[in-house]
């Protein structure tokens, strides 16, 4: 009897317990308060996108989108911690709850979106897969690559990507793959594979990795689409608003013309009603979004505005060197394109 | 009666003492001999001179930059300039203090169990086994006490190595007794659950366990809540040891003999008192050798941490040489890698040996 | 009321009921845990929309593979490419079984030679390499010696028909002519013809005690037969020689870099834990046998051959195994490198690609448990069979 008893109650504490890790939606937002940080995945060290600068400090295109959201929810973009991941661990970590967004240059494609259970935000890098040759092969054109070894990273849609053009082109390839990009980068050094293939950021981030860059020069193709953007966990559609709304915010903040000079001098006597909107001084927008009335000041004044990240990252401004292109704002040549605040 | 007094023996002939007739016994006692003698010398020939000059002779061992070193031999500045990364990973240089001191007090700690006259060894064993992770945790991790807090994400090299190598060991242990218990039961189905359980993890290899631990087992565990990264690799790590720790002293309990289980119960003394205070403290002193050797197996294990990102001694080493300034020092980083493994495992298994010597003879006496 | 209490209490003193007792709790709890997981799973999969189900094992892959033995491109699905994994996996394992088995007697062997030289740098090559991480040795094979290879334009090359750059090692494949029927029934023949031969002269052994060059007779058989095929019906192959065109060299058999350094790391490692077995093995033969054997004049290499290794083997073969079963695992080590086995292959690109982690995992699991399972109960067979010999 005294048996029955104790096996009753550890049955039904192990059904508490399975119980009781059911989740609403809006648990995101208070589990990251609680906490007091949001919990960001990144990428095991991308030079211009998440890397670990000397002190240990994470800084990077990607980093910066998280302490946006960091600055929206506290006020304070240094209330992060990172979660360096490898490109395996990347989705479970984001499924299982580990991370509260996944920001690690990862492509928006409608499997990962749909089947994965995670939420794309937006897209904070329209990029595409190029080539990195050495220029001792003489080659200035993809369709020159017929028979190349290419050195690929594992589980990335370039592996897809890559196939299909040399398929659809007729061209023959020997793939390599490495877990990780460093080992690619090792082995096109070494000379085991001709042919470097990622997303074209990373290329220029892999180069100046290189011990003489200048050998090395991306082909001038670009053979896919790679809209490469941050990601949150399914089911919780306030967090995701956060999150998507953060990343708006710098976008549309290049777009108005604020500044993380400016912006508070805007905030106070803003004669744009689409700049008063975005920075609280008309209306109450944050209040939707469950955030303070000047979440947008906060990160603009802490993180900056698209513009200034872009530059401060990859662009001019950084090594990697990296031209505006297809992520200059719509009006300006490019294609990115911020929802309006009303 | 004169005494007979024995001549001095003479000298052995020249032939079989010296160098020439030990070379002639050991080298040169046959023609196959010879042969075999002259292939290991041009062997040698051709390995050690090399060797020692690229290590040695042509090495820079002074400097601070790649431009120091010299072609053609080893750079061992790149060594030198890393070396804090390889011992201590991303662990802040001003909180190094931490780790020294925490390895100090293992050092110091465990000397007293290796006294052979110390008095009350098992308890001051166990004491310790209890109160010095505590200890290590609250000096590495940090955030009490006044300490700072150093993430977990920010521990590596040696360090991680030395960590998750300990707490396998110190965890796969008591469970590994448990099940090998278990295993040897009376009970069917507490048998069938054991043989199962260890089977299964030695059956597969460590990568699908970290694997496992770092990708699936996130998705077990109700929603929010999750572990650390290295608490998860160090849990599948402790599961899977277990599993071989459990099937070493599995042979302690075999050779026992049945006499002592019988007298055991003739005394009237349970099950789990006949195996706390007769089996167990005779089969473990058995297995000791295999438990170093199952240790030593750990620590070579762990460098497969590198796969789920975790950076132990061979991930620094192994980020180091993608390092563009150091680029083409792979050979210097894995050659200083090898020597610190193998350091560490040599020494273990010198012990493990000396241990089983002694453990045989007393055994047979 | 006092009966009541007897009763009682004799239930949870009786060893029986308290055993039943123990065993029901035992299995309840892991049954109620087994339980709690997946439930958990379950409601996780689901309620973050996370696909599940084994129906992605029929779909496209859409990559491609640096190394198949079996006909693959990249349209086929991702069953096919667990197939390729798995090729590649045994692949590497037999091979390296091979290579470590041979290398490993050598050393053993070498361990106990009477020549002082030999004796201890087999002893340091022993303690050298078991106690370096594999994939410590696996990186420095790939990473260190690979830097040391010229790339494919400055191959070395030998007598025009092989070549070694850092894409790999070339060789001539060959490829069937006319010839080549006769040449297999040849080569079967005298296969054939060796077995037979082989129980002849140990049955005559066995009665006259008389020996016969058996092995020399075999070699011959091997090369005269197939030879005599050759001549009569034409050449069985012709070669096709590899030859550079573009980035690479075309044509022929490639072992890539890759599988080279696993295999020569695996093989390494793996040969000082069997030389070490095979010492052990071989001093366990009492030396009352070698004198025995040399008293009767056998001559010290036939002793080692026909006495001490036959014996030895029954000491030798259960921890055999167990290594050839580690090298199986250890040939998982291939993701550090991207050699394309099973592990890296399926429970790494395939998962990533699919996010089907569960799934995946779970099945590169069980072709593992079933590769050491059924080893396991193979030498659990052969020790009953050992045991029932036993004088």
């Amino acid at each position: 009897m005294k048996m029955v008893k104790s096996t009753l109650a550890i049955l039904t504490t192990a059904a508490v317990l399975g119980v009781s890790g059911f989740a609403h939606a809006g648990a995101t937002l208070d589990a990251v308060k609680k906490k007091g940080f949001v919990q960001c995945g990144i990428s095991d060290g991308l030079p211009g996108f998440s890397y670990a600068e000397a002190g240990g400090k994470y800084a990077g295109l990607d980093v910066d989108v998280c302490r946006a959201v960091a600055a929206a929810v506290f006020g304070d973009a240094e209330k992060v911690r990172y979660s360096p991941l490898t490109a395996k661990e990347r989705f479970t970590a984001l499924q299982s709850g580990e991370i509260d967004i996944l920001s690690r240059n990862t492509t928006w494609t409608s499997s990962r979106d749909a089947g994965m259970g995670m939420n794309f935000i937006g897209v904070t890098y329209y990029d595409g897969v190029g080539f990195l040759v050495n220029k001792k092969l003489g080659v200035s054109s993809a369709k020159e690559l017929d028979g190349a070894t290419i050195c690929i990273q594992a589980g990335t849609t370039t592996e897809l990507n890559v196939s299909d053009y040399f398929r659809s082109n007729g061209m023959k390839y020997t793939p390599i793959t490495y877990d990780r990009s460093d080992e690619s980068a090792k082995s096109l050094e070494a000379g085991r594979c001709d042919v470097l293939t990622s997303d074209q950021s990373q290329l220029y981030a892999q180069r100046i990795k290189l011990a003489n860059p200048d050998d090395y020069v991306v082909l001038p193709e670009v053979i896919s689409k790679e809209p490469l953007g941050p990601a949150v966990r399914r089911g919780d559609d306030e967090w995701f608003a956060i999150a998507k709304w953060s990343l708006f915010a710098m976008i549309g903040a290049e777009e108005l013309g604020v500044t993380s000079a400016n912006v508070e001098e805007m905030a106070k006597n803003a004669k744009n009603p689409d700049v008063a909107r975005l920075l609280g001084a008309e209306g109450n927008f944050g209040n939707d979004l469950k955030l303070p009335k000047d979440w947008a000041v906060k990160i603009v004044k802490q993180v900056g505005n698209y513009g200034e990240v872009f530059e401060r990252n990859v662009g001019m401004g950084s090594a990697l060197k990296i031209k505006r292109g297809l992520n200059a704002q719509w009006n300006n040549g490019g294609i990115l394109y911020a929802p309006p605040v009303r | 009666m004169s005494t007979h007094t024995f001549k001095p023996d003479l000298p052995p002939p020249n032939r079989s003492i010296g160098a020439w007739a030990w070379m002639r016994a050991n080298l040169f006692s046959s023609v196959f001999n010879t042969l075999l003698t002259l292939l290991a010398l041009y062997l040698v020939w051709l390995l050690v001179p090399p060797m020692i000059k690229w290590a040695f002779l042509d090495a820079t061992f002074r400097g601070t930059e790649r431009s120091d070193c010299t072609p053609g031999g080893a750079c061992w500045v790149f060594i030198k300039m890393r070396f804090g990364q390889f011992m201590y990973g991303f662990y802040p240089p001003e909180l190094r203090w931490r780790v020294d001191l925490t390895l100090l007090l293992a050092i110091v700690g465990t000397v007293p169990l290796f006294i052979k006259a110390m008095p009350r060894k098992a308890i001051y064993g166990i004491a310790f086994l209890i109160i010095y992770p505590v200890v290590a945790w609250v000096l590495l991790h940090g955030g009490v006490l006044g300490l700072d807090a150093v993430p977990t994400s920010r521990w590596g090299g040696l360090t991680l190595t030395l960590v998750i190598a300990s707490v396998g060991i110190a965890g796969a242990l008591p469970l590994g007794i448990f099940l090998a218990l278990g295993r040897r039961s009376e009970m069917p189905a507490v048998r069938v659950l054991c043989v199962t359980f260890i089977e299964f993890w030695r059956g597969i290899p460590l990568i699908t366990v970290l694997f496992m631990s770092s990708v699936m087992l996130p998705l077990f565990l109700p929603e929010g809540m999750s572990f650390d990264k290295l608490l998860r690799a160090l849990i599948g790590v402790i599961l899977f040891q277990s599993a071989y720790i459990a099937e070493v002293v599995r042979g302690g309990l075999q050779a026992i003999p049945k006499g002592q289980y019988e007298a055991a119960s003739a005394m009237g003394l349970g099950y789990w008192r006949a195996m706390g205070l007769v089996i167990l403290p005779q089969a473990l002193k058995l297995v000791i050798p295999g438990i170093v050797n199952t240790f030593i197996a750990l620590f070579k294990d762990t460098s497969l941490v590198i796969i789920i990102g975790l950076f132990d001694l061979l991930n620094s080493l192994h980020q180091a040489t993608v390092d563009p300034v150091w680029l083409g020092m792979s050979t210097e980083g894995y050659v200083f890698g090898a020597l610190i493994y193998w350091a560490f495992c040599f020494g273990m298994s010198q012990y493990s040996q000396r241990l089983e010597r002694r453990l045989d003879t007393s055994h047979r006496s | 009321m006092s009966k009541s209490i007897g009763t009682s209490g004799s239930l949870i003193n009786d060893p029986r009921a308290r055993a039943w007792a123990f065993q029901i709790l035992a299995i309840v709890v892991v049954a109620a845990l087994g339980w709690y997981l997946f439930n958990n799973t379950q409601t996780n999969l689901e309620h973050r929309g996370i696909t599940s189900g084994f129906a992605f094992l029929e779909h496209s892959a859409g990559f491609g593979v640096s190394q198949s033995l079996i006909d693959y491109n990249e349209s086929d699905s991702y069953g096919r490419l667990f197939l390729v994994g798995l090729a590649n996996t045994l692949l590497v394992s037999i091979l390296g079984i091979i290579l470590a088995t041979v290398l490993g007697f050598v050393i053993g062997i070498a361990r106990l030679s009477p020549n002082w030289l030999v004796r201890k740098l087999s002893a340091i090559y022993i303690e050298t390499f078991r106690n370096i991480p594999p994939l410590l040795q696996i990186f420095f094979w790939y990473f260190a010696v690979l830097r040391l290879v010229p790339g494919p334009r400055q191959s070395l090359s030998f007598f025009d028909a092989l070549f070694l750059n850092n894409r790999g090692l070339y060789v001539p494949a060959p490829v069937s002519a006319d010839g080549i029927v006769p040449f297999l029934v040849a080569v079967v023949l005298a296969v054939v013809a060796s077995i037979i031969l082989a129980r002849w002269v140990k049955v005559r052994r066995d009665k006259t005690g008389r020996g016969f060059p058996l092995l020399l007779t075999s070699i011959v058989l091997l090369i005269a037969l197939p030879g005599l095929a050759a001549l009569i019906f034409g050449a069985p192959f012709h070669w096709t020689v590899p030859e550079l065109k573009g980035f690479n060299f075309q044509g022929g058999w490639v072992v890539i870099p890759e599988l080279f350094a696993l295999l020569v790391a695996l093989s390494v490692y793996t040969a000082a834990f069997i030389a070490e077995t095979v010492r052990s093995g071989i001093q366990s033969v009492s030396h009352g046998q070698t004198e025995a054997a040399n008293s009767l004049g056998l001559k010290p290499s036939r002793t080692l051959r026909m006495v001490i290794i036959p014996q030895s083997m029954r000491v030798i073969i259960p921890p055999l195994t167990s290594q050839y079963l580690n090298l199986t695992k250890n040939s998982s080590l291939a993701a550090g490198i991207g050699y394309p086995d099973m592990v890296s292959l399926f429970a790494g690109t395939v998962l990533n690609q699919t996010g089907q982690a569960i799934e995946t995992i779970a099945i590169t699991m069980s072709v593992y448990l079933v590769i050491s399972l059924s080893i396991s109960l193979l030498m659990n067979v052969y020790n009953k069979r050992m045991a029932l010999r036993e004088r």
